[in-house]
């Protein structure tokens, strides 16, 4: 479980997180959403601990992050950032590989290289697994560093926004293995999405956040009304029931 | 195909060692031999300390065009120096025990460098930025060794001026042992480190993500290459951009910036360069107080050439 507690951010006296309060059982996708600059990615890299807490505790299985050996959280948590810089030049396979890194500290043994051939096949990477990653297109590169977060095989996975760049195959297919290794393997995924029907379709959870809080959280049903979809985005948007899920016309 | 280009450079460096060793040998043997052995370790230990503590800063900082040197490291060890002298006087200065006199500049020299190298990481500084702050900090060390250097009484200033120029023809050799155990103490740590370097080098989030933990590794890093620096410059002066150049020359040979390869690499390419380079000046062209000057002008072209690489990316 994920817990967060009484989390607050600021940068120079501008609050980013005011008061956070979650619990996040293990298992199930949970779909974290909000305007631009309500604060989920900045909730997400401090459970992944990228930046100190300033107030507040969270704990990963109940280790504390930020007093956790970093290599232990590791094994448990990946991250996926959503700006995804890669600041060495490396090739798909060897970027993929790096996903094992916690587990192996370097020395990559039979089963780490056959995850990393799983990844590459997962995320139809495989044709291109000796090219550079500076050489690819925004979505393949996209595709290489959630294959890279997929294949640290931890128990908590955070994505922010990987769906950055994807074209509606790819989309659909990282949305259907994420419920595959939530429903077959009980992993934990916590999603930024700025697309709420693919929140709507394979959400579990739905946290939805505004300016530094949280203003409405549950399963998708409850959250995707009018009013609330209102308070968090700020204008009025249609919703339609299609093949028993909450369709938001979002666009019109 | 790595492990191929690794051998090629590795039988580079032993040409370069022998044709050093054993070119226009004449007298006596047994004792040119002595002379020329104690200056080839020398050698390459600045190779070898110049070669890791480049490549440990360029992974450090995440960038391919800084080095320590052009971050001022070395201008600050020549201010020390100079102060140094100033504050004891010429002949105060040339008293002290060598040994000693090195212990202290070198901590000194880490400590000041942890003071200006720490924040800069701490606050996540882009390279323009850092580039700009370390041109900045090296005028300014320069400009206060020579205001120093100015206030000081001709002797004295022989003494700094010795100090302050690379120069692989004086080396100190009364300090290869001393720091030939400080360089392999530090390269040791860092191959130790091999596998974690490249998981650093992706970049302080990505790092992080993966397990490491990233305060406490860059510390151990810069402090590595603090080490390194103030003891290359302790054996021949500061060298700009002599880490910068063989290290972009390794990495377009091994074409990988994996660290088991690329540290071999850099090192073998320095003693190359370096040694290889000495012999040359040395044996075939009769004058060899002129190397510190031919790789500087190379090492200050490909630096432009990297500079408008990355501008044009
Ligand atoms: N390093 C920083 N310094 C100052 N302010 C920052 C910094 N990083 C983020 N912020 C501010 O914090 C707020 C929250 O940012 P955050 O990136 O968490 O938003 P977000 O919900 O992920 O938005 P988006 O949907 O655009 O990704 C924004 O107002 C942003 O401007
Ligand atoms: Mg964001």
């Amino acid at each position: 479980m994920i817990l967060i507690e009484n989390v607050s951010l600021s940068y120079r006296d501008v609050p980013i997180l005011r008061g956070i309060d979650l619990a996040l059982p293990k298992g199930g996708i949970t779909a974290l959403v909000g305007p631009n600059g309500a604060g989920k990615s900045s909730l997400l890299s401090l459970v992944a601990r990228l930046q100190p807490l300033q107030t507040g505790c969270i704990s990963v299985d109940g280790m504390p992050v930020d007093t956790t050996p970093s290599r232990t959280l590791a094994q448990r948590l990946a991250i996926l950032r959503q700006d995804g810089i890669v600041a060495s030049r490396l090739t798909v396979r060897e970027l993929i590989g790096f996903g094992r890194f916690p587990h192996h500290q370097g020395r990559p043994g039979a089963l780490d290289l056959a995850l990393v051939d799983a990844a590459l096949d997962q995320f139809d990477l495989a044709a291109l697994s000796d090219r550079f990653i500076d050489t690819l297109s925004g979505g393949q590169r996209q595709r290489a560093l959630v294959a890279m977060t997929f294949c640290q095989g931890t128990d908590y996975l955070l994505l922010d926004e990987p769906l950055n760049n994807l074209d509606m195959f790819h989309a659909r297919q990282l949305m259907r293995s994420l419920r595959r290794i939530a429903d077959e393997a009980a992993r934990t995924a916590i999603i930024v999405l700025h697309d709420i029907n693919q929140a709507a379709a394979y959400a579990d959870r739905i946290v939805a956040m505004r300016d530094g809080r949280v203003i409405v959280d549950g399963p998708p049903a409850a959250v995707l009304t009018e009013e609330n979809m209102e308070a968090v985005f700020g204008y009025r948007i249609r919703i339609e029931q299609i093949a028993g899920k909450p369709f938001l016309m979002h666009h019109l | 195909m790595a492990d191929r280009r690794l051998l090629l450079l590795l039988t580079l460096a032993l040409l370069s060692v022998l044709f050093f060793m054993l070119a226009g040998l004449r007298g006596n043997i047994a004792f040119v031999l002595g002379l020329r052995g104690l200056k080839l370790l020398a050698l390459l230990q600045v190779a070898l300390s110049i070669a890791v503590s480049t490549v440990l800063f360029q992974t450090v900082t995440a960038n391919r065009i800084l080095t320590p040197s052009i971050m001022g490291l070395d201008a600050l060890y020549v201010f020390g120096q100079t102060a140094l002298v100033f504050l004891l006087g010429g002949l105060g200065y040339a008293s002290l025990n060598g040994g000693f006199k090195f212990g202290m500049e070198i901590v000194l020299m880490v400590a000041l460098a942890m003071a200006l190298l720490w924040p800069m990481l701490k606050l996540r500084m882009d390279m323009g930025l850092m580039l700009l702050m370390g041109v900045t900090l090296g005028i300014l060390f320069r400009s206060l060794q020579a205001l120093l250097a100015r206030m000081l009484d001709p002797n004295a200033f022989a003494v700094v001026q010795g100090a302050s120029f690379a120069n692989f023809n004086a080396l100190r050799t009364d300090l290869t042992l001393l720091g030939a155990i400080m360089t392999l103490v530090a390269v040791a740590f860092c191959w130790r480190a091999r596998h974690r370097l490249d998981v650093i080098a992706l970049g302080r989030d990505a790092a992080t993500g993966l397990g490491v933990h990233w305060t406490r590794s860059a510390a151990g890093l810069l402090l590595l290459v603090s080490i390194l620096v103030a003891v290359s410059t302790a054996l021949v002066g500061p060298v700009a951009f002599f880490g910068l150049l063989v290290v972009a020359l390794a990495e377009r040979v091994v074409k990988t910036q994996r660290h088991a390869v690329l540290l071999p690499a850099a090192v073998l390419v320095a003693i190359t360069v370096l040694v290889g380079g000495q012999a040359v000046l040395q044996h075939a062209l009769g004058g060899a107080s002129t190397l510190g000057v031919v790789i500087e002008f190379v090492g200050g072209l490909v630096f432009l050439i990297l500079l408008v690489q990355g501008a044009r990316k």
